[in-house]
Parts: structure tokens; sequence; C-alpha cells
């Protein structure tokens, strides 16, 4: 494939995450701050932010095992992880966060379980299509090719 | 950018001494500004450095709120502002935020994912500068600059205002910054403004121009002998003066005192104010003495009951908020030069903010805060208001010098929704209660220093929805005293502690400055509690009517009220909604602000009010206050309960056993009120 195809290929795809909802605004800003004296800045916080949600995860989903639920603490973690998401324009992780936090209020364990599944899953998802993007520019790179810039306006 | 010439240099300057009053006029501000970024979560801090590096900021971040402090203390002058997440697992992000406004006096920006109102409320209380809500946009932080700016601003003023001469003749020079214990950034600032001034020629600056004060650090040695200096005057004699002759330590003027007691007094408030939070929020500050307010500001921090007591609140102020409280003591301790009764707003309970410092305010200049008054200030208010308060601002600083207790009390309206709440509350106690969403002037002494009607903030994009006009908005800080009757979201008042917190969610400007002391001015605010849901617009203050009416003025009120501060409650009816309104609407408080002259006259306003009141509609907060000068806008807010008022009225009557001479309510009879 071809560095213009590939390229295409990029555009399309990033727009598509944007349609689907999987990303938001947000994201646009974080390619915004990437420049040529930080060139990987999207992949490195994006990173990062894998990195500490499986962390927040983990905690989340444990203390939603324990006998007797802690939910302020179920709530500060979602709240934590409600804000990472949402800076780095993981919309739909966001929203599930949103969610979640109101059973958090009403302290219904099963819901907050239920939530849970929900928040991986879309946490899941946002990770794959996002790694997928990152490969693509990986690819482009490789070619000799650039990423192009993104016009999208919301 | 009026001062070109500090920030740019900052960058470079390693100390003070760097910076050359007249060399480093540099065009780069606010490039450099040294921000300090506090967050736990990686991602997010991440992501704010690069933003601040983009926006060519000098940027620090550190990931727990301790290490924050450390680096604060050790390098007492090497940061600019502060940036901090709310929710941090090894330390409350309010209470650092806290820290830092006593012991540096810094500005401190909060943020946060959460954007419930009792959050945003509580920064405002807790003297935040500005509140971000995440994800933060940088847009957001380009702007950040102005706090600092506007800190140094107030701080100026401050000094100026206070006739600080200590430090009249200093001559800043680049070269002895380094001696001040300034930090390079206050001799910046202070050159630059000098600078700024010397060119300007204006006004009070011209003498104060070349001053140059130095920046107190308060230590923490210093600021326990602060802390025993004032037990053992006793918190509510503890004046300025005789603190710093107790402390003895030299080279610390009255005016830092001043300024670190107002701060203290505002950590103290909140503190105790907790419990308090149904109750207090009222404060109605009136500015200064000097003729006109006076009573107010003797409300500092008094529990209204204390002002009513004293004769010089008006009983018909303190039977307004008292009664309205369902307080019917009448305390008199307070030396309420002229509590207008409308200055204080029915608010269901008002409560005097700053309990101490009584006779600060009665040479401070005292803001009018309405207290306790449920407005809703819309966004449109809080414009307003801001406006005014901007001109107010001097008073803020005036205010300072004066030790006032943050006369302002922040009013911080809840959001309009919670109007409806209110609305049902009020219709009980009768006060007239201003919906919680009114954005209030703030003045707010207490409030950081740096509170400045925050125009700019709002424009910034601040991506966090809040409407702009929170920012400029003045606070007013009501010390809403009826937790019973408003829900506690409605009023943040009752929730934040000792101030009377309707806030409009955002941060609320802690930054407006009130001048409302220009010249003893009284501040009346108009609010018009906006019972009505704006919903969407928290900040719509549409239906606010915060009316300052600067031509009200007259001092002579009430016999024994200056006046400045003409409280009319105003009932936000009908126009939206409701119904409901009525019991709920709050009287309009109108809170005038006037500088000297422009005190409401209580009792010429009857018909006054009766003209002011008789607006239904709701009005849009389109008055701003034109400048300092003129710092009456007046908000009209459909003014309609008439029953609130009925009720309002007798329960003065009542609570305050009477002295309705003193209030001239025979000026304001009801009747006078247009339904």
């Amino acid at each position: 494939m071809e560095v213009g195809q590939m390229q295409r290929q990029w555009v399309d795809y990033t727009k598509s995450l944007f349609l689907e909802g999987f990303l938001d605004g947000q994201f646009l800003q974080l390619q915004q701050l990437q420049d040529e004296s930080n060139p990987d800045f999207v992949v490195e916080v994006v990173s990062l932010f894998f990195e500490d949600s499986e962390k927040l995860l983990n905690d989340l989903t444990r203390a939603l095992e324990q006998p007797s639920v802690d939910f302020k603490r179920v709530d500060a973690h979602v709240h934590q992880f409600k804000g990472s998401s949402s800076s780095i324009g993981a919309q739909r992780v966001k929203n599930a966060c949103i969610a979640f936090r109101n059973f958090c209020e009403e302290q219904n364990t099963e819901g907050c379980i239920r939530c849970v599944q929900q928040v991986k899953q879309e946490y899941y998802l946002v990770k794959n299509k996002l790694e997928t993007l990152f490969a693509m520019e990986q690819q482009i790179v490789a070619a000799g090719g650039s990423i192009p810039i993104l016009e999208l306006s919301f | 950018m009026n001062l070109s010439n500090g920030m740019g240099s900052m960058s470079t300057a390693s100390s003070s001494g760097a910076w050359k009053s007249a060399d480093v006029v540099s065009d780069q501000f606010p490039a450099g500004l040294r921000v300090l970024v506090v967050d736990d979560d990686p991602t997010c801090l991440m992501i704010l450095e690069k933003m601040l590096r983009t926006c060519l900021y000098e940027v620090t971040k550190c990931n727990r709120a301790e290490i924050a402090l450390k680096l604060l203390r050790e390098n007492k002058n090497g940061f600019d502002i502060v940036i901090s997440d709310v929710h941090m697992p090894d330390m409350d992000g309010f209470k650092l935020l806290e820290c830092v406004g006593l012991e540096m006096d810094l500005p401190v920006i909060m943020m946060s994912a959460d954007d419930g109102k009792s959050v945003v409320m509580k920064g405002v209380t807790h003297g935040a500068c500005d509140y971000l809500i995440k994800p933060v946009r940088i847009e957001a932080l380009k702007n950040i600059w102005q706090h600092v700016v506007r800190k140094k601003k107030n701080e100026w003023k401050e000094v100026e205002q206070s006739g600080s001469v200590e430090e009249g003749d200093r001559q800043p020079k680049p070269s002895e910054d380094a001696d001040y214990s300034s930090s390079a950034n206050e001799g910046t600032w202070k050159n630059s403004k000098r600078r700024k001034d010397e060119e300007e020629e204006a006004d009070e600056r011209d003498d104060s121009s070349t001053l140059k004060k130095p920046r107190v650090v308060w230590s923490v040695e210093l600021h326990q002998q602060f802390v025993g200096a004032v037990n053992q005057l006793g918190i509510d004699k503890a004046v300025p003066k005789k603190i710093l002759e107790l402390m003895n330590v030299p080279g610390l003027t009255r005016e830092n005192v001043a300024s670190h007691l107002q701060k203290y007094r505002l950590y103290l408030r909140r503190l105790s104010g907790v419990s308090q939070h149904p109750s207090n929020l009222n404060n109605s500050f009136l500015s200064p003495q000097e003729a006109s307010f006076g009573a107010m500001s003797s409300l500092n921090g008094l529990d209204l009951q204390t002002l009513a007591v004293t004769g010089q609140l008006p009983a018909q102020s303190l039977a307004t908020l008292q009664a309205g409280l369902g307080r019917s003591t009448a305390k008199s301790g307070m030396p309420m030069p002229l509590v207008d009764q409308r200055n204080l707003f029915s608010f269901e309970n008002p409560k005097l903010r700053f309990a101490e410092g009584q006779q600060h305010l009665s040479s401070s200049k005292p803001m009018n805060l309405l207290h306790g008054i449920p407005t809703n200030m819309e966004a449109k208010q809080l414009a307003n208001l801001h406006q005014s308060a901007q001109s107010l601002g001097g008073v803020n600083m005036q205010v300072n010098a004066h030790g006032v207790q943050n006369s302002a009390l922040l009013m911080q309206m809840s959001q309009p929704q919670s109007r409806g709440q209110i609305l049902n509350e009020t219709s009980g106690t009768h006060v007239p209660r201003l919906s919680s969403s009114i954005g209030q002037p703030i003045l707010s002494n207490g409030i950081p220093s740096g509170v400045l009607g925050r125009n700019g903030i709002a424009d910034n994009g601040r991506g966090a929805g809040y409407n702009p006009v929170q920012q400029n908005s003045s606070m007013l800080n009501f010390p809403l005293n009826n937790s019973s009757e408003l829900p506690g979201n409605n009023f943040t008042l009752g929730s934040t502690p000792g101030m009377s917190s309707l806030t409009s969610k955002g941060a609320f400007p802690e930054d407006v400055n009130c001048e409302i002391k220009r010249s003893g001015f009284g501040a009346s605010y108009d609010i018009f509690n906006e019972l009505h849901h704006h919903k969407s617009n928290d900040w719509d203050l549409q239906n606010v009517g915060l009316t300052f009416d600067a031509s009200q003025h007259t001092n002579t009120m009430h016999g024994s009220l200056d006046s400045s501060v003409l409280v009319h409650q105003g009932f936000s009816s009908s126009q939206r909604s409701a119904q409901s309104r009525n019991p709920s609407t709050v009287g309009k408080a109108m809170f005038s602000i006037g500088e000297g002259t422009h005190h409401v006259n209580v009792q010429n306003n009857g018909q006054h009010l009766n003209s002011l009141i008789v607006d239904n509609t709701v009005r849009v907060k389109a008055e701003r206050v034109p400048d300092a000068s003129s710092q009456t806008s007046f908000f009209h807010e459909q003014f309609g309960q008439e029953d609130l008022m009925s009720a309002l009225l007798k329960q003065q009557q009542e609570g305050i056993g009477a002295t309705e001479n003193e209030f001239d309510f025979d000026g304001y009879s009801l009747d006078n009120i247009p339904v």
C-alpha cells in the first residue's frame, strides 16, 4: 500500500472514530498539542492513560468484589477514571463512567457491577481502536509519509 | 497587555534581581508565567503540562499535594499561580488551596471532572480564583495569567488605598528587588505596575505608583505569631493595628496584617461556617462606613442578630434579615452603621459573616452583601454584579486595607433550578430570598484578595461551561441562614461555611472586587432572586435583577443608617415561573453600590423602590457597572411579592422591636411595593 493510500485510510479511520463517538473534541486538542518538539505526544499520553486505566479498573473490580462494598471508594475511582478518560477524549468511556456514578450514589451494587462491565467494555474497545490507529500511523511514518492533519470541526 | 514588561522577563529572571524595572519590559507576558500543577492523575498531569508549555508558561508538575506545598514553601516566590485538582488521595484540594492562600497568597485554580454546584461553590468559598472543569482545554489555560495580574493589581490598590504610607516612598528599584522579601514576581509586578502607573499618572496611583510593597511571606512562625496575637486580642477585637503591635515584627505593616487578617477570617469563617451553614450566609456587608453603609460592615461575620441588635442596624434590616430567618432576636452588638434593611436582604437567616471586625468594618469599606437572599442571579446579574463589583473592585482592596473581613459575602447563587426549591422554602419564611442563583457581586475581601471580577475568565473559553457571567459578577456573599428553607443545594450558602454562597457554578469571582468602597459607598445590590429556573444557563441573569443603584444613595436612609445599601428584596416573579414564585420570591434585594454618594436612600426609596421594584420584567443584566465610579447598576428583578414583602416587613418589625424609624420602613411601606 502506498503512502497516500495509507494516509487516506488513516483519515477515514480517524473520522469514523469521531463519528461513532469513541473519541471527542478533546482528542483533537491532544493532536493539536503534538508538534515537532513532541512528535509522539499523543501516543505517550494515551499509553499513560492505558497504564493508569488498567490499574484503576483492577482497583474498581476489587472494590466491588468486597463483601461490603465501599461505595465512596468506588465512586472515587470512577471519578478518577472519568477525569482521565475525558482528558484524552475517550467519550464513550467517559459516558459509561457518568452512568456508573449514578449507581454508586444509589449504592446499588448490582448496578455497579453491571456498570463496571460496561466501562471495561468501552475501555477495551477504545483501546483497541486507538492501538489500530497508532499502528497505522507508524506504518505511514515508516513508509516515509507524514500523518495528515485532521480538520475535523466539532 | 498592560503589564507587558513584567512577565516576559520572568522566565529569564532567576531572581528578583533580574528584574529591572525599566529594562525588562517585555512583551512576552504572560510567557514565562510560573505555574505549579498538582494532580494525582498522571494522564491529566501530562496533558496539562503540555498545554501549559504550549502557552509558553513555565510548568512544574507534581502529583502529590504535600510535595506541592513543600515546593511552594521552599521556593516562596518561585511560582505565580497554582493549579490543583480537587480530589486527591493524600490531601483534599481545598485544603491545599487554603494553605496556599494563607501562606503564600498565590492565586489558585481548582480543577475537577466534577462540575457539581456544591463543589464549585466550595472552590469559591475557599478562595479559589477559578474553577476549571475537566477535560481542560487549552483555551482555558491560556488566560490564567489574568488571575496573577488581578491579584497584583488588587494588592496594589490595597496598598494605595489603605493609604499606606510606609511604602509610600519606596522607590522600587530593580536592584532592590532582591532585597525585598517580595518575590521576583512581586517585584516584577510592582515594577510593571509602577511603570504603568507612572505612565498613567493615574489617580490614586500617583504616589503609590512608586510604592513597592514587598510581599510579606507569611511563614509558619509569622503566622503563628499572628494567630497568637489575634487570640490574645480576641477574634472580635483583633484589629490590624493592635495585632501589629502585639506581633512586633519589624518591617511588617498594618496593611500586611490587615490583608492577612482578612484571609484568616475567611478561613475561620469557612471552618465555623460549615456548621452554621444553614444559617449563615447572610452577611451583608455594607460598605463601610463612612457614612454610608456602615451598618453592613459591622455585619461582617456577625450574625445578623448581632447586627440587628446594635441600633445601627436598622431594625428593619435586621428584622428583615432575621425575620426572614426566623430569628427574632436582634442582637445588638453590631455596630452597624447603617444597616439598611435594604442592605440586608432579608435572607432567611442572615448571618453576618464576619463576626469580628466590626470595628474594622466601620473603618473599612464594607461591602454590602446581600445576605442570604436567595437570589437567582442569573448570569446577567452576575455580570452586572460583576461589573459593579469591578468598579467596586476597589472595595476589595480597601477592605483589605482595613482589614475588613471580607465584607464581600459571597453570595453564590445556586443554580436557578434550585430556585424552585427555594421558592418553596421561602414561602415559609417570608423572607425574601434571593434565589440561589444569584450571582452577586462578591464583596469578599476574604476571598483571596485577588478577587476580581473576572471578565476574562468567562471569556476564556473555559470550556467548563461556566458562564462567563459568573465570573464577572461580583459575588456578594450572603450568608444565608436559611438552611431550613433553602435546600442546601439551592443555596450554596448553607453549605458553604461562612459564606453565603449562592454560587453560580464556576468559580465565582472571588476576584470580583467590589469597589464598594469607593468612598464608603454602600454597595447596594439589587438582587432579585430569580427563582425561576433558568436553567440551562445558570447564569441566566435575566431573572435576577441585580441592580446596583448607584444613584441611590442617600446616606440618610434611615436615621441611623447610612445606608448605602439598600436592599430591596426583589422577587423574581413571574417571570418565569411561576407561581411558585410568589412565596418564594425573595424580596428584591437591592444593593446599591454606590460610591460615596451613591447610597440608596431607603427612605427615599419608598418611591424609589417602587420604581425599582415595579419592574417586573426580568432585567437582563445588562446593566453593568459602568465603572468604578458608577457602580450602581440596578438590577431589577421582577418584583413582586407583595406578600413576601409584607411578611418581611412585619417580621422585621417584630423582630426588631422596633425602631421603625430607623429603618425607615415607613418609607418603605409595603404599599409602595408594587406587586
